[in-house]
């Protein structure tokens, strides 16, 4: 592979008794000048006096992939036309590499075709998708519902240490960003309820507004909504990197069945740790509304205290803590559902902890209009 | 074709206080089929890590050409890292992408080239490592063979002069870890590339290799330097002979000994 004078790549084709010498001259490299070698390939496609083709390297100079891409097509080219092509006029390196990528042919079916899909035929298959997504979802949940059951009458079990591991990471761990989004919440509360009711000067009723907002609804929706994108997405992401790295298989093998070594106490830490945490961020939001409203509105603290003890009844935090224990069995369902069905791949654990947080919030939004309708129905 | 490529320089090694491997020195020449060997756990991935740029050596230096890879800037040692290809021990493919993107992905970083040539490209590389056909699909797709196959295929995609390959016959069946072997050797052959391999592959090692360093776990050092077959023939030292023969180092085994290295 000497330089050669002339680095200007280039083929000069001639045709000698049938047989198409093709020359090849100067530098063929991939950050240098591109031939263009379609007129050549048109000739060989059309020109039905070839017989043969041979090549000329007298003045090759130095080359790299490139020139290989080139001879490829014009083989392709030949071997399409029934042309005989003299390889062994070719230098060694370039023989030994053509052999190479021609040693193994390409496997029959092994190549994929995309066709345009009819528009028709396009929302069938999306509705068959869906169809076998509600399915998925079914087995899941009867799965779990079995090995539930199972782990309920004592025929399998879990480690009691992942239950409290699990409890630990939902549970305390949880508390700081619980605190603060729930006092904000309370404060945005007081706030929003202050610009109508201070027009009447009944700024006292801003207790009730709070109290009564955070324990039936805002106090459980904020903290599943918290815990879903904290504590669900960590569940589909730990399921799904478990499942990459074979260790789900391993548990089956091991006669562990996944679903109740590891979902079941991830379930049970979520649920009953989330009606608690509910009553943490209704008193950290009862706190929230009293800090404006004392200091900004002109209600003293024993009178916020005393309207908010009436407002609010029992029954009103049984619905918040209801409401929030399903959240909790929503957002472990989600979040572990995806797990468990994660890919094979680094980019599949992503999208399980996405699709798991999306999941879950669709999920808890609409138990919540459910749930919200009855108790209006039924007058609780 | 003796001329010298690569050469280590009193490397020592070590993550923070604990040394893995001190007092490093040997060279790989131009076109040689280089192997780093030596028991598990000695550090001979990490001596691969020091010389394509991932971590910094504790001491001593890597000169390729004679350029200094560590003391250079970062442009530089990008520079010199760039006529390399890397093979890692479990393909390294990015799995959010197909293998045409993957092996595309090193191609269209450095040059700029029509999209159909880049295809061209990656069908060539493709069809080199026995994969034709196989664009679309993802890594997660191929059995573990065709992952380090198509993580060759990516390694060798802007022709290389230098091929690292971190035990690329790790987890293969015999067969297809021979094929990669061969694979091997004729890419030297044609690309003339010098091949460094870190293994501890017996049948490999013997198949492939001109030229090889020994690591030794319990003295942190390298203790044995030359062409397998000449290790196996002439060393004195029992760790490299124990290696070399799969702890199967009486007298009784001599003559296996001396067949071996006369194959």
């Amino acid at each position: 592979m000497s330089v050669s004078e002339n680095p200007s790549n280039q083929f000069r084709a001639n045709l000698q008794h049938g047989v198409l010498e093709i020359d090849m001259s100067g530098d063929w490299l991939l950050d240098g000048v591109l031939p263009v070698s379609d007129a050549l390939l048109t000739r060989i496609r059309t020109d039905k006096t070839i017989t043969g083709i041979r090549f000329l390297t007298r003045d090759l100079g130095r080359w790299d992939s490139l020139l290989v891409t080139e001879l490829i097509q014009i083989l392709d080219c030949a071997a399409k036309q029934s042309v005989d092509v003299d390889k062994a006029s070719l230098p060694v390196a370039i023989q030994g590499l053509l052999t190479l990528a021609q040693s193994v042919p390409e496997r029959a079916g092994a190549r994929r075709s995309y066709r345009s899909v009819p528009w028709a035929e396009a929302a069938v298959a999306g509705l068959a998708h869906i169809g076998l997504h509600a399915k998925k979802m079914l087995t899941f949940v009867g799965e779990l519902a079995i090995s539930m059951v199972s782990v309920l009458s004592g025929k399998q079990r879990f480690r009691h240490r992942d239950l409290w591991l699990c409890i630990q990471e939902c549970g305390p761990s949880a508390l700081p960003i619980v605190s603060l989004v729930s006092l904000l919440v309370g404060l945005i509360l007081a706030f929003v309820g202050a610009l109508e009711l201070s027009l009447f000067g009944a700024q006292i009723y801003i207790s009730n507004l709070v109290s009564l907002g955070m324990t039936r609804e805002m106090g459980g929706l904020m903290t599943a909504i918290i815990m879903s994108g904290r504590t669900g997405a960590a569940y589909a992401a730990q399921l799904g990197a478990m499942h990459v790295n074979d260790e789900i298989d391993a548990l089956k093998t091991m006669n562990l069945e996944p679903m109740s070594f590891l979902v079941i106490p991830r379930m049970f830490a979520l649920i009953l740790i989330m009606p608690l945490l509910c009553l943490y961020a209704d008193l950290m939001g009862m706190v929230g509304g009293g800090l404006v409203t004392v200091s900004l509105f002109d209600v003293s603290l024993t009178e916020y205290l005393n309207r908010s003890a009436h407002a609010v009844q029992l029954k009103d935090f049984l619905v918040g803590f209801v409401k929030c224990s399903v959240f909790g069995v929503l957002i472990a369902l989600s979040g572990c559902m995806r797990g468990m069905q994660c890919g094979r791949s680094a980019s599949a654990v992503g999208d399980a902890a996405t699709s798991a947080v999306v999941t879950s919030i669709v999920f808890i939004v609409i138990a919540d209009s459910v749930m919200t309708i009855i108790c209006n129905r039924v007058g609780i | 074709m003796d001329s010298v490529c690569i050469k280590v320089q009193n490397l020592s090694m070590a993550y923070d206080d604990f040394v893995i491997q001190r007092n490093l020195n040997f060279t790989i020449n131009r076109g040689d089929i280089f192997v780093i060997m030596g028991g598990s756990g000695c550090g001979k991935s990490t001596l691969l890590r020091h010389m394509i740029g991932l971590q910094r050596p504790q001491q001593g230096d890597i000169l390729y050409n004679g350029q200094s890879l560590w003391q250079a800037d970062s442009a530089t040692q990008r520079r010199i890292l760039q006529r390399a290809g890397v093979l890692f021990q479990s393909g390294g493919l990015l799995s959010s992408m197909t293998l045409a993107e993957n092996v595309a992905l090193p191609i269209t970083q450095v040059l700029q080239l029509p999209t159909k040539k880049v295809s061209e490209l990656v069908a060539y590389k493709l069809a080199l490592v026995g994969l034709a056909g196989f664009e679309d699909y993802y890594p997660a797709e191929l059995s573990g063979g065709m992952q380090k196959r198509a993580g060759l295929a990516r390694a060798m995609a802007l022709d290389p002069e230098i091929l690292f390959c971190d035990e690329p016959s790790a987890g293969l069946d015999p067969v297809s870890s021979k094929l990669l072997d061969d694979l091997i050797l004729n890419l030297r052959d044609s690309l003339s590339a010098t091949i460094i391999v870190v293994t501890h592959e017996l049948a490999s090692i013997f198949a492939i290799a001109n030229n090889s360093v020994f690591l030794d776990t319990e003295t942190r050092t390298m203790i044995a330097a030359g062409p397998p077959r000449q290790l196996l023939a002439e060393s004195t030292d029992p760790k490299v002979l124990n290696f070399l023969t799969r702890g199967q180092t009486s007298t009784a085994n001599s003559t296996i000994r001396q067949g071996v290295a006369n194959e």
